[in-house]
């Protein structure tokens, strides 16, 4: 076998510039740079830190999201899902103040992320063994979801107690150095969804799965699992978000969370994962949240735009995204 | 001949041709497919064309159905010469090919499907009653019981079949082609379709017949031409050919020198016994082993259900065995990963589709199938990975640029290569491989060839399908053939040669036999 003709050199991975996978990147700049230009509130830390603070919620989500959308996956039930284990976890928490104290807290959050998770996994088998599309299954859970809150909070809301309500508080306001603690958890989760994409073996088959679900399986990949953990990694997000959630207003109303499964979604397509599966960006996930965030930001603080039209943005810029991504792609 | 006209003279004279092709050849770019075949199709004829796989059959029939067009050559009808820019053109002068699959939309009625694109309306609104009646006029000239306002989805395949045949007929036709219209039917479903195609015959009209299955072809053609390799090798009238010599002037070729010398058979024991294994519910179904250091060929046309037994086998299809056996313990669980854990591995045909990862590089697709073998923990080890990536470009001569290239930017014959390395990572030691060198040039094949030796030379065992006729012989110490679902024939030793093959694959044997005691 003649190897004179190997080139063996090997390039790199890490250093090689993909433009498409910056753009993301790149479009938050521009728009924080306008930001700057429009009103000079804009950069300062107060107003940074509280447009940070409060994409973290669909950061959090996104990144359980760009898992399931690796794998070919969608679901629509994130929001109603978020509502309806906040639901849980407030009851969990009030019925265990009076015996436990502000334990509580830790034993409610456990709760919810158990929840949640089951939630996912409800999900994710309904999907790989009942063999429907996850758009429809989804589509039915969400709906579900959204009918048990109304129950769970009679159609009013469901508060958390009195007393807890101190001590759960900096979980949303409190923060380290400076960095409020949603921001922080939106760091570790995403460094951990990162780590779980790219460094495990787990991530290599959600790319395998979602690029060629035919060659996944030809390989001995067991499709049916991947995919139901990614649904299961999404509600543990969604739980994660929750726990988040609460302590900003500190109770579970019919409208928690609702559409938040579309800002998800816009979120990770603007990131640049693929919706038709096989390519995951988690930190694109990350700063897609936080475009659209800086953007309802800037026009709440510009004049030129009324406020009401937020979602119309939002929803034109998922549309300019995918079209500079087919320009782009197709070269 | 049926239909003979008289000359002035009184002899006999071959009518005249409604369709004459006058040294028709078709090229992609540098690559002929098809070179200088002249024929005619005459009225009240069926015509069979018949070769081996990739002999271009299917282009001489999109040429004369202006599916394509033809790079070279000449077609006339009735004198009159004609050229087609595409299918429409070809059907309003009465050429109409009837696909091999079944191109129906299965959520509309007979009559809906039939009028599609071409809806008759009254008043603008669609006349269903006069779509229907004209349906069930071209229902019953074909012989099919549906009727016209059943929803396709619910026919049977033989129906669905003969729906398609019907809706070809709708206007008056000259020629009909049928690409292997008996492909996907049972054996009285076929008896059924040929009375259709001779009753079509004595209307008057001209039918190419395409098939493989050379016991139809001897029962109802009137000519055969015969193709290989994209040249037109003759026509005869059908009396003078038998089923065995049809199989001699589909192969007539010799066998090159691209292959290795024979190895010597061994008594050893089979490493991989399997035993009544039932895919599809039983459609297909199958017994074989093989040995340690034997090459063992699966012959047969496509269709035959030769991949289908083997995904059957790696559990990527519904199925059943009896027992498998591997390196003399047996093996319960029959999925890739406990096959592969066992030694067993499968190398699919479609490399595209079910082999790589296009969008991915070299790395993910090495090890995505023993990445549990390669590295036991949950993390990835890159480290790992790019030694593997290293030695595999090293030991299987893959080409690359640069090691960061995706498998989609290789060419064929490398990507085949990365497939074979890809399934090797789990070190088998019974490797099934489909379709070798599919789509790939003589220097990879060769260099694939020489690799299977290699293996087998080494103790281990390979199992090959192919329908590529002397890569089959060439590399098989012993080869089974399969037709319709079931191994028909096992050959070994000098029996292994392209004429036995093809006549076990395409006849029935026994048709033959009648009519020589007849």
């Amino acid at each position: 076998m003649s190897s004179a003709e190997i080139a063996t050199r090997p390039e790199s991975e890490g250093f090689k510039i993909r433009w498409g996978d910056l753009a993301p990147f790149i479009a938050l700049g521009v728009i924080i740079l306008l930001g700057t230009m429009i009103n000079s509130n804009f950069m300062s830390a107060n107003n940074m830190l509280n447009v940070i603070t409060r994409s973290a919620f669909i950061a959090i989500i996104g990144v359980g999201t760009t898992f399931v959308i690796a794998t070919g996956g969608l679901d629509l039930s994130i929001g109603s899902m978020l509502a309806f284990v906040v639901g849980i976890m407030v009851m969990a928490m009030n019925a265990l103040a009076p015996s436990f104290g502000p334990w509580a807290i830790p034993i409610g959050a456990v709760v919810a992320l158990v929840v949640g998770s089951l939630c996912g996994l409800m999900n994710g088998l309904i999907i790989t063994v009942g063999r429907i599309e996850p758009f429809i299954v989804t589509l039915g859970t969400m709906g579900i979801f959204r009918a048990l809150i109304t129950y769970m909070t009679d159609g009013g809301s469901l508060s958390i107690d009195r007393s807890l309500r101190n001590a759960y508080r900096p979980v949303y306001f409190g923060d380290v150095l400076g960095v409020p603690y949603p921001v922080i958890i939106t760091l570790f989760i995403a460094l951990l969804g990162a780590f779980i994409l790219y460094r495990t073996k787990y991530g290599r088959r959600v790319t395998a799965v979602g690029s060629n679900a035919d060659v996944a399986r030809f390989s001995g990949v067991h499709v049916g699992r991947v995919r139901t953990m990614a649904f299961v990694i999404q509600g543990f997000c969604v739980a994660v978000a929750a726990i988040c959630y609460v302590p900003r207003l500190g109770a579970a109303t019919p409208t928690t969370g609702q559409l938040w499964e579309l800002q998800v979604i816009t979120a990770v397509v603007i990131g640049g994962t693929l919706l038709r599966g096989g390519k995951a960006h988690i930190w694109g996930t990350v700063a897609g949240a936080l475009i659209l965030e800086v953007i309802a930001n800037v026009m709440v603080l510009s004049d030129m735009v009324s406020e009401y039209l937020v979602a119309a943005v939002q929803g034109a810029i998922i549309i300019i995204a995918m079209l500079a991504h087919r320009f782009t792609s197709s070269r | 001949m049926k239909l003979a006209a008289t000359d002035a003279a009184g002899r006999t004279m071959p009518p005249e041709p409604v369709l004459h092709a006058e040294a028709l050849s078709k090229a992609y770019g540098p690559i002929t497919v098809l070179s200088d075949v002249t024929l005619d199709i005459r009225a009240g004829e069926v015509h069979a064309i018949i070769g081996e796989n990739g002999a271009g059959k299917s282009t001489l029939m999109k040429l004369l159905s202006g599916h394509a067009e033809p790079t070279g050559g000449t077609m006339a009808m009735a004198g009159q010469p004609v050229a087609f820019a595409d299918a429409v053109q070809a059907e309003d002068a009465g050429i109409v090919l009837v696909h091999q699959e079944i191109l129906l939309a299965p959520d509309l009625t007979v009559a809906q499907n039939l009028f599609l694109g071409r809806e008759l309306s009254r008043f603008f609104a669609v006349d269903d009653k006069r779509m229907n009646r004209r349906t069930a006029e071209v229902l019953a000239r074909v012989g099919s019981t549906a009727r016209p306002w059943t929803v396709v989805g619910e026919l049977p395949l033989a129906q669905r079949q003969l729906v398609q045949i019907a809706r070809a007929l709708l206007d008056d036709r000259k020629v009909i082609i049928l690409d292997e219209p008996t492909a996907m039917l049972a054996n009285d479903e076929v008896d059924a379709l040929l009375d259709i195609v001779r009753n079509l015959r004595a209307q008057g009209v001209a039918v190419l017949y395409i098939s493989h299955r050379l016991e139809e072809v001897e029962a109802l053609a009137d000519r055969v031409t015969v193709l290989r390799d994209g040249k037109m090798i003759g026509t005869w009238p059908a009396e003078t050919l038998d089923q065995r010599q049809m199989a001699e002037l589909m192969v007539g070729r010799e066998l090159s020198m691209l292959y290795p010398p024979k190895r010597d058979p061994t008594t050893v024991e089979p490493v991989l016994v399997v035993e009544d294994l039932s895919v599809d519910h039983g459609k297909i179904t199958g017994s074989f082993s093989v040995r340690p250091g034997e090459v063992l060929g699966i012959g047969g046309m496509i269709g035959a259900g030769r991949t289908e037994l083997i995904e059957g086998l790696m559990g990527l299809r519904p199925s059943q065995a009896g027992a498998i056996r591997l390196g003399g313990s047996a093996v319960t669980k029959h999925d890739v990963t406990a096959l592969m854990a066992a030694g067993l591995v499968y190398l699919t045909e479609d490399r595209k589709g079910k082999g790589l990862l296009l969008n991915e590089g070299l790395g993910p697709n090495l090890i995505l199938q023993a990445m549990d073998m390669i590295n036991p923990r949950l993390r990835l080890d890159r480290k790992k990975e790019n030694a593997v990536v290293k030695a595999a470009v090293q030991e299987y001569d893959i080409r690359v640029r640069t090691l960061s290239i995706e498998a989609g930017q290789l060419s064929g014959g490398n990507q085949q290569k990365l497939l074979l390395a890809k399934v090797m990572q789990a070190d088998p030691s019974v490797v099934i491989i489909d379709e070798p060198t599919r789509g790939i040039d003589i220097g990879n094949k060769s260099q694939i060839y020489r690799f299977i030796d290699d293996l087998v030379r080494t103790g281990k065992a390979c199992v090959v399908i192919s329908s590529e006729l002397p890569e089959l012989v060439g590399l098989s110490d012993r080869v089974l053939v399969m037709r319709g679902g079931r191994f028909v024939a096992e050959l070994t030793g000098n029996d292994i040669t392209e004429q036995n093959v093809v006549y076990a694959a395409a006849s029935s044997g026994k048709d033959t036999e009648g009519r020589k005691r007849a």
